[in-house]
């Protein structure tokens, strides 16, 4: 089997080029179309009925009343009677009609009677181990302990110890969840569906309505925001073509509206913990203790990898976690799962303890780089870039800004890790005789720039110009790729991308070389020209060179496998960011005047649209770190924010300055290409906190960083004046 | 969205005839921002929408220096903002105008509208009721999450937040508010118009189910006035306010001869603050005597358990609007 290199920098005429994003215009000029958008012919509006508690036992449906209403066309009970529900806003039972006010009409004739059960949907409190082992709304998740902590604790010569945590927040998707499914014969079923996951969505679904995947034929061009929470199928997924099947196979849309989409769609756990670090007087960290607990909803779910980067490296720590089982929607991926949480419940304590230690959290980093190994390097080298980009050595202060006024500024930093290795992906690159080319691919672009880096990657192979070639993706009739989760996207189809069109082009350059007088060994594809390397005279243009095909198009495959080892994708990236805020002590408002972001990512492919990762991603992070919540209500189940007035996102008036810089050159590009989608997210929210704690010389120790928090932190540090950390 | 009847009257009295007794009989739809928000999410459910944006008479602008400034019920908050006569003699009231919501929603969203507006109440927009009372008749803002709720006529049951941020600042202008009804056109200080509903069914607003809203009136301010508006907001933009503050002074050189300080956000109705105003007069302001007076503003403030921060902030409003007051330029 042949193995595939990238090619030498100087010979890359695409890959690494700044090009605008392909599909830009489309999407700037709504001629994109969404799932949402699409009006399939003779298609139904679907609905349903949610359950309106936290947790409950569906007692009886009565669905009579809507059965003969003019305009319904199916029902299809999803929850029956004696159903257990855990959480408001479960669809029970769904409908179909000729339109949106007939299928909301039919929703409030149907009858569902409930027992309430007991509920919880809090989190935030700190539960009781004694009382966590033995209730059933919590679950001691993991306990581990390394070497001896309690010793390395007496050893310690400074120790700080506290409150850490970041709640409950959801996707808030702009495109709602959903999709149109309909049945053209009764043995093929056709999905429209917004979604991460157009490979693996037949399968998904043909599981769960026993029906064979391979007839089921899974579309969708344009996906409005994903962030981990469309990677499955959900109950509405399914309900729209049983909804279908039960109306004689009419298309069936079943989108979320909004409310639906913050209640039901997926929530990042929250992550709280009590926090004990040690010290050496010279800075170097010795131990760690935690008791940390979180949400991960009704199936509890994991815990966060604390202590942040530390795990393989510190000799001394022991931490225990609590899962919290409460009834708030189910627990999903969003974006780089459990890592932003990991950051704020690690990176701040080490703030508090380095303040504690009078060390600039810059130095106290640089001092203990070795416990941040395997990527030591790469983040000092970060670190270095940063500190020059945010002018730090020169800015910083020691805790609180003592300037007069009501405003202080701060400065803070934070560092994070992720994977993000290739995907499995598999590629058809097709050269035609009139010299078409088109590249088939089973992938999605969920907003990063899939499309874009496909073609850079095949323009650049065939030395084609990116508009020269066809791209067709998101269609489960491709060539199979995988779900864009874990940011495994860029590895991967690029890989395969990149296979297929080598072996293309060695297909044609076979059949062209006779004409050329050579061997196709000496041949390249470069500038919209085959030739003969070093010998421009030999050359025909690329339309010339397709017509030595005769009939026979050329049909060349390529594909990765995650367990192939190749130098094309790599794992393993760090990040390093800053953030550079003021805080009104009067207020509490805290304003973001400046965020820089270093990061690696391996070889870049689309330099573009990887830095507008970092900037999609640095938004994202002002954003949870000042306002993003779910909101939930103890006494009725509810989420009581299920709306954009009150789930707060940031707008580009809040985010201040974006400095972002990508590593690459030696050191870099040779590990391959390696996703970016998540990385930048994870160290937002424990920067943005750590620079407050640096202008108001107090810890805030939740997130988001609201002015009642903020306040009260400042109103507790004045009640005992001199004891702040 | 139910089903509704679609009307659209071209005369006051046709709108009357339409209009129903009873709430939910009909809804008025004039910019519609809030109410389709509503009706979408099935809080409030009217048989019929009178929409009332094809009377010419509830348009438009004017201004007289001895009348002052009569603002068309239909006015959008966008066209008050851009209103050369709003902007030159009443600065604060075009600066709040073009400082609320959104440009989306500035554009449709009227002036009279923006009095009508239902509160924002995280219950009362998730179906629980104006009041928000639990099955067991305790309120649930006083049992839950209430970080935004009111600070100041909060004796109850009504405990949600008057959501105008423009209102304050005409009240402080001493504007008063037209209403047309079957019995004909009658008037009230706007400060008259909002109420704390003392049940379930009540409404906020000194309305009937068959009035609407003509015009606002707001009377010379004066050439020895000072005025400063402040609104504690997280977010730059589209933002629903902590608090605001809006102060109109009459001075007397540097003296103070009389204030007018209203605040928004921090009660079930626009606040005037009698013991702020009052803290005022006499004074040549500066920072000590505006905070003292922000003190004043919320002397009786009392927090329902999760919104203490709001009186800090109500407070820290009323001194910023204060000295940008006595900062600023005049009226």
């Amino acid at each position: 089997m042949a193995t595939y290199h990238w090619p030498p920098e100087d010979k890359r005429t695409l890959i690494g080029k700044d090009v605008s994003r392909v599909d830009g215009p489309v999407k700037s000029s709504g001629r994109a179309k969404y799932t949402y958008d699409l009006v399939r012919p003779g298609m139904l509006y679907g609905y349903s009925v949610r359950c309106p508690y936290a947790h409950a036992k569906v007692k009886s449906i009565d669905t009579s009343a809507v059965e003969r209403m003019p305009g319904v066309k199916a029902v299809l009970v999803i929850n029956g009677p004696g159903k257990e529900i855990f959480w408001a806003g479960t669809d029970v039972v769904g409908v179909a009609a000729v339109d949106e006010p007939t299928a909301r009409d039919a929703v409030r004739a149907i009858k569902v009677e409930y027992e309430q059960l007991p509920h919880l949907v809090l989190s935030e409190k700190e539960p009781d181990l004694g009382e966590a082992e033995k209730s059933e709304w919590y679950r001691v998740a993991d306990k581990e302990t390394t070497g001896d902590p309690a010793s390395a604790f007496q050893q310690a010569e400074v120790t700080h110890e506290g409150h850490y945590g970041t709640p409950v927040i959801v996707h808030c998707c702009l495109e709602t969840h959903g999709s149109i499914a309909e049945w053209p014969d009764s043995d093929h079923l056709f999905v429209h569906i917004s979604t991460q996951n157009v490979p693996g969505m037949g399968e998904q679904i043909g599981k769960a309505i026993d029906f064979p995947a391979s007839n089921i034929h899974v579309h969708q061009d344009h996906v409005g925001g994903g962030f981990g929470s469309k990677l499955g199928v959900d109950p509405w997924g399914l309900a729209a073509p049983q909804l279908s099947k039960k109306a004689g196979g009419k298309p069936v849309k079943m989108m979320l509206d909004r409310a639906q989409e913050l209640e039901a769609a997926g929530c990042r756990p929250s992550a709280y913990a009590r926090v004990k670090v040690g010290a050496k007087k010279d800075g170097t960290l010795i131990a760690w203790d935690s008791y940390s607990w979180g949400t991960g909803g009704i199936g509890g779910g994991g815990s966060p990898p604390i202590p942040y980067l530390l795990t393989q490296t510190l000799p001394n720590w022991q931490k225990q976690h609590v899962n919290v089982i409460n009834n708030i929607g189910p627990a999903r991926a969003w974006r780089a799962p459990n890592h932003p949480q990991a950051c704020v419940l690690t990176l701040c304590p080490l703030d508090d303890l380095a303040a504690k230690l009078n060390m600039d959290m810059f130095d106290f980093l640089k001092k203990n780089i070795n416990l941040f190994e395997p990527r030591a390097k790469v983040y000092s080298e970060e670190m270095d870039i940063a500190n020059q980009l945010m002018g730090w050595k020169d800015r910083w202060h020691p805790r609180g800004d003592k300037t007069s006024g009501t405003v202080k500024r701060g400065l803070g930093m934070a560092m994070h890790t992720w994977g993000g290795a290739g995907h499995d992906s598999n590629c058809d690159v097709n050269i035609h005789p009139d010299g078409s080319v088109e590249v088939k691919i089973g992938t999605q672009d969920i907003g990063t720039g899939t499309r874009t880096s496909i073609l850079l990657v095949a323009g650049d192979t065939l030395g084609l110009p990116i508009d020269g070639i066809k791209l067709l993706i998101g269609d489960n009739q491709y060539p199979l790729d995988s779900a864009s989760g874990g940011s495994s996207t860029i590895g991967g189809v690029s890989s395969s991308t990149y296979e297929a069109a080598v072996n293309a082009r060695s297909q044609l350059f076979a059949r062209v070389a006779p004409a050329l007088n050579a061997q196709p060994e000496q041949l390249e594809a470069r500038d919209g020209k085959v030739q003969v390397a070093g010998d421009s005279g030999r050359s025909l243009s690329w339309k010339e060179a397709c017509s030595k095909l005769g009939a026979q198009s050329i049909i060349a495959h390529g594909s990765h496998h995650r367990q192939t080892n190749t130098d094309l994708t790599g794992s393993g990236v760090g990040g390093v960011q800053m953030a550079d805020v003021s805080v009104d002590t009067e207020t509490g408002i805290v304003k973001i005047h400046k965020m820089v972001a270093v990061q690696d990512c391996g070889l870049i492919v689309a330099p573009e649209q990887a830095k507008s990762q970092v900037l999609g991603a640095l938004v994202m992070g002002v954003s949870y770190a000042l306002y993003e919540e779910k909101v939930m209500d103890q006494t009725t189940g509810v989420m009581l924010n299920p709306n954009m007035d009150f789930y707060r996102l940031a707008g580009i008036g809040d985010v201040g300055e974006l400095s972002v810089h990508l590593m690459t050159g030696p050191g870099y590009d040779e590990r391959g290409v390696i996703g970016i989608g998540e990385p930048p997210v994870v160290s937002a929210g424990a920067a943005i906190s750590n620079a407050v704690a640096n202008a108001i010389g107090v810890r805030v120790p939740y997130l988001p960083l609201t002015p009642e928090r903020v306040l009260e932190a400042l109103e507790n540090a004045n009640g005992v004046e001199g004891e702040q950390a | 969205m139910r089903a509704f009847e679609y009307t659209s009257p071209k005369q006051k009295q046709q709108a009357i005839g339409l209009l129903g007794t009873q709430w939910n009989d009909a809804e008025v739809l004039a910019g519609g921002s809030d109410l389709l928000s509503l009706m979408k999410d099935d809080i409030v459910h009217p048989k019929r929408l009178v929409n009332v944006k094809e009377m010419e008479e509830l348009h438009g602008v004017s201004f007289t220096p001895s009348r002052g400034l009569r603002i068309g019920a239909l006015t959008t908050l966008v066209e008050l903002s851009q209103t050369r006569n709003a902007r030159e003699h009443y600065p604060m009231l075009a600066d709040a105008a073009g400082d609320a919501a959104s440009p989306q929603i500035r554009n449709v969203a009227t002036i009279a509208g923006n009095m009508c507006q239902r509160p924002r109440c995280w219950w009362f927009r998730n179906g629980f009721g104006l009041l928000a009372m639990g099955p067991d008749g305790k309120s649930l803002v006083l049992q839950g999450d209430n970080r935004h709720h009111a600070i100041l006529g909060n004796e109850g049951p009504a405990y949600f937040v008057s959501p105008s941020s423009v209102a304050p600042v005409l009240i402080a202008y001493g504007a008063h508010i037209r209403l047309f009804g079957p019995k004909g056109a009658r008037e009230l200080p706007l400060e008259k118009f909002f109420v704390i509903p003392k049940r379930e069914g009540e409404r906020e607003h000194d309305l009937r189910p068959n009035e609407i809203v003509t015009e606002i009136l707001v009377p010379p301010a004066g050439s020895a006035v000072k005025s400063g508006h402040y609104e504690v907001r997280q977010k730059e933009a589209f933002d629903w306010p902590y608090a605001t503050a809006s102060v109109l002074l009459n001075m007397n050189g540097d003296n103070v001869r009389s204030a007018r300080i209203v605040m928004g956000r921090v009660a079930p109705v626009p606040w005037f603050s009698a013991e702020a105003s009052q803290a005022l007069v006499g004074k040549t302001i500066d920072e000590e005597i505006a905070n003292a007076a922000g003190a004043a503003a919320v002397a009786n403030a009392k927090s329902l358990g999760r919104n203490k921060h709001k009186i800090k902030l109500a407070q820290v409003a009323v001194k910023r609007a204060i000295l940008r007051a006595a900062q600023g330029g005049q009226a």
